[in-house]
């Protein structure tokens, strides 16, 4: 942590200064932190007359439910595919922008305002589009031959919301790939067009080797995009169905929590997802921080 | 360019083109279906050109309309989203610009300490602890009001680590020379500091509007009277709140009307909008 030199003295006035981040901090994320602790070690009565501590013993029931690790495969499965979609769509956008340089930029603007639109009127529009009564999509896919229902079809419904949630996201990756395609050397382009390389081979052996940080970067941003800020998608579209197949661990953790009521294995759950997005955030300081020379 | 390359070209602008037709093709679809009647969307197969019921519709949405189906009216979740938006953006930039100040121009006991607990609030997303801090706010009784739906989400880090860099970027000579000057701290932040970081409050500004703007789940919680629902959540009871069908024309007017404000926000500050993301995120 770097110093300033020159400081002001006294207190009084930094801890005022501090004191509203750190009241807010401490009542809405210390404490319900700590009760998410607290209430996985212990289980609700039924009738809601108090609760009994019983140790690990949520997360042992947990790890040995077969709906709970269906929402893993589903979530793994969900994540995996919305990145891979929307990470490969927007390379393409960026590396085709960058080539036409001023020209292409007049796409950027119908490129990135996705980014505003909110998770859930993703999956809103996707699921009128997909609708198969009335949907433009679903019209289509019959048109080839295909049918598509996605209230009966897990795997549909499952694809359903991976387009959803992959289109608010191309937006995003494709403003962090044009930025980094933007700030490498043209000189190394110039040299190796010099050297007789094509565009194709330049672009694999010279951009995308020397884009790695910004795509490790966005591979742990898309994975905690898809596992966290995804609700809106499932719970607006899909509600987790049919069956269990769009139930994702953050849905999962609100519908026990919420519908079930049992707040024991919710907060067993949010312990959980908390380890999770912990661990990615290690791994994205210990490689993203080390790889990347600013 | 390095090369002339003609068919290339061409290929990159096909590419483009197609690219931003699919990114475009869901709302161009969203808004040609609030362009007709319910109706006429029932039909089936989706015309993909303007209808003839688009100032009807709206008029409906912003009206008494979609009440009348039993749905909450749309021009009061508009307000609320509004003024969740505005308080997430301002509480937040309010919050970190003092607390910056604080982290990086005194030194004072504990202050390592403060500086911690803030840092570890930095990656954990209201969605992984949403019981705890739904149940803490019940608590509270905070349900259904203002400060319930917007306090419990300016309680993150990100903003505060923007202008702890930026301040750290700071040469010391200018707060040397307010010193010298017989500027006081407080004057020293107000006439200095603040002014300088201007653009990057503005660019932060954009970005938060559009998180407050589009939060779904902890409005959805928090609010269980329709006066203050959020338009973002509000969507969602109005495509499950009729019988069986959703309304499509006034769910789908209500989509395009619930995407305008942040949309607007993002093209209209496009650079400034874009610097400010790389710059947080980095």
């Amino acid at each position: 942590m770097t110093e300033k030199r020159v400081v002001f003295r006294g207190w009084l006035l930094p801890a005022a200064f501090l004191l509203p981040q750190l009241a807010i901090t401490v009542v809405f994320f210390f404490w319900p932190a700590a009760q998410a602790v607290r209430q996985s070690l212990f289980r609700e009565d039924a009738f809601g007359f108090g609760s009994r501590f019983v140790g690990m013993e949520n997360f042992e029931r947990l790890f040995a439910s077969s709906h709970y690790l269906a929402s893993f495969q589903v979530t793994i499965v969900f994540a995996l595919a919305t990145t891979a979609l929307a990470m490969g769509t927007a390379l393409v956008l960026a590396i085709a922008v960058d080539r036409l340089a001023k020209r292409g930029a007049a796409y950027t603007p119908l490129i990135v305002w996705p980014y505003a639109v909110a998770p859930a009127i993703a999956g809103v529009l996707w699921w009128f589009l997909f609708n198969p009564s009335v949907g433009v999509v679903a019209y289509m896919l019959h048109a080839l031959g295909i049918g598509w229902n996605h209230l009966l079809d897990g795997n549909q419904a499952l694809i359903l919301v991976i387009v959803a949630a992959a289109w608010k996201q191309i937006s995003y990756n494709f403003i962090f790939f044009l930025a980094g395609l933007q700030a490498i050397p043209r000189s190394l382009i110039e040299a190796a067009a010099i050297d007789g390389a094509g565009p194709f081979k330049r672009t694999l052996t010279i951009v995308l080797p020397l884009l790695s940080p910004t795509t490790f970067f966005l591979l742990v941003v898309n994975i905690v995009y898809a596992f966290f800020d995804t609700f809106g998608v499932i719970h607006a579209t899909t509600s987790g169905g049919p069956g269990q197949s769009t139930t994702t661990l953050v849905y999962k953790a609100w519908a026990d929590g919420f519908l079930g009521q049992n707040f024991g294995a919710s907060a067993a759950q949010s312990v959980v997802l908390t380890a999770i997005v912990l661990a990615l955030t290690v791994i994205q300081f210990r490689f993203v921080e080390r790889r990347v020379h600013y | 360019m390095v090369e002339n390359r003609p068919w290339l070209n061409i290929a990159t602008h096909l590419v483009l083109i197609l690219g931003t037709a699919i990114v475009l093709f869901p709302v161009w679809v969203a808004f040609m279906a609030s362009t007709y009647t319910g109706v006429e969307i029932d039909q089936g197969a989706m015309p993909l050109l303007p209808g003839g019921s688009l100032i009807d519709n709206y008029r409906l949405i912003l009206g008494e309309g979609a009440s009348r189906e039993g749905l909450p009216p749309v021009g009061p979740m508009l307000v609320n989203s509004l003024v969740m938006a505005l308080c997430i953006a301002i509480g937040k930039i309010v919050i970190s610009l003092l607390s910056a100040f604080a982290i990086v121009y005194f030194r004072f006991p504990l202050r390592n300490l403060a500086f911690w607990m803030i840092f570890i609030t930095l990656m954990l997303p209201v969605e992984v602890r949403i019981v705890p801090t739904y149940q803490v706010i019940a608590d509270l009784g905070m349900l259904n009001s203002y400060a319930g739906l917007t306090i419990p989400l300016i309680a993150s880090a990100t903003a505060t680590f923007l202008y702890r860099q930026l301040f750290l970027t700071i040469p010391d000579e200018l707060a040397e020379a307010a010193r010298v000057d017989g500027a006081g701290p407080w004057k020293f932040f107000k006439d200095i500091l603040i002014p300088l970081s201007r653009t990057n409050t503005a660019a932060l500004f954009v970005i938060l509007f559009i998180y407050g703007w589009n939060q779904y789940l902890w409005p959805l919680l928090v609010t269980t009277r329709p006066d203050y629902y959020t338009v973002v959540m509000g969507i969602q009871r109005l495509t499950s709140a009729a019988q069986d069908q959703p309304v499509w024309h006034l769910a789908m007017g209500t989509a395009t009307l619930a995407m305008l404000p942040p949309v607007v926000v993002v093209l209209v500050m496009q650079r400034l909008f874009v610097k400010g993301l790389v710059e947080t995120e980095k």
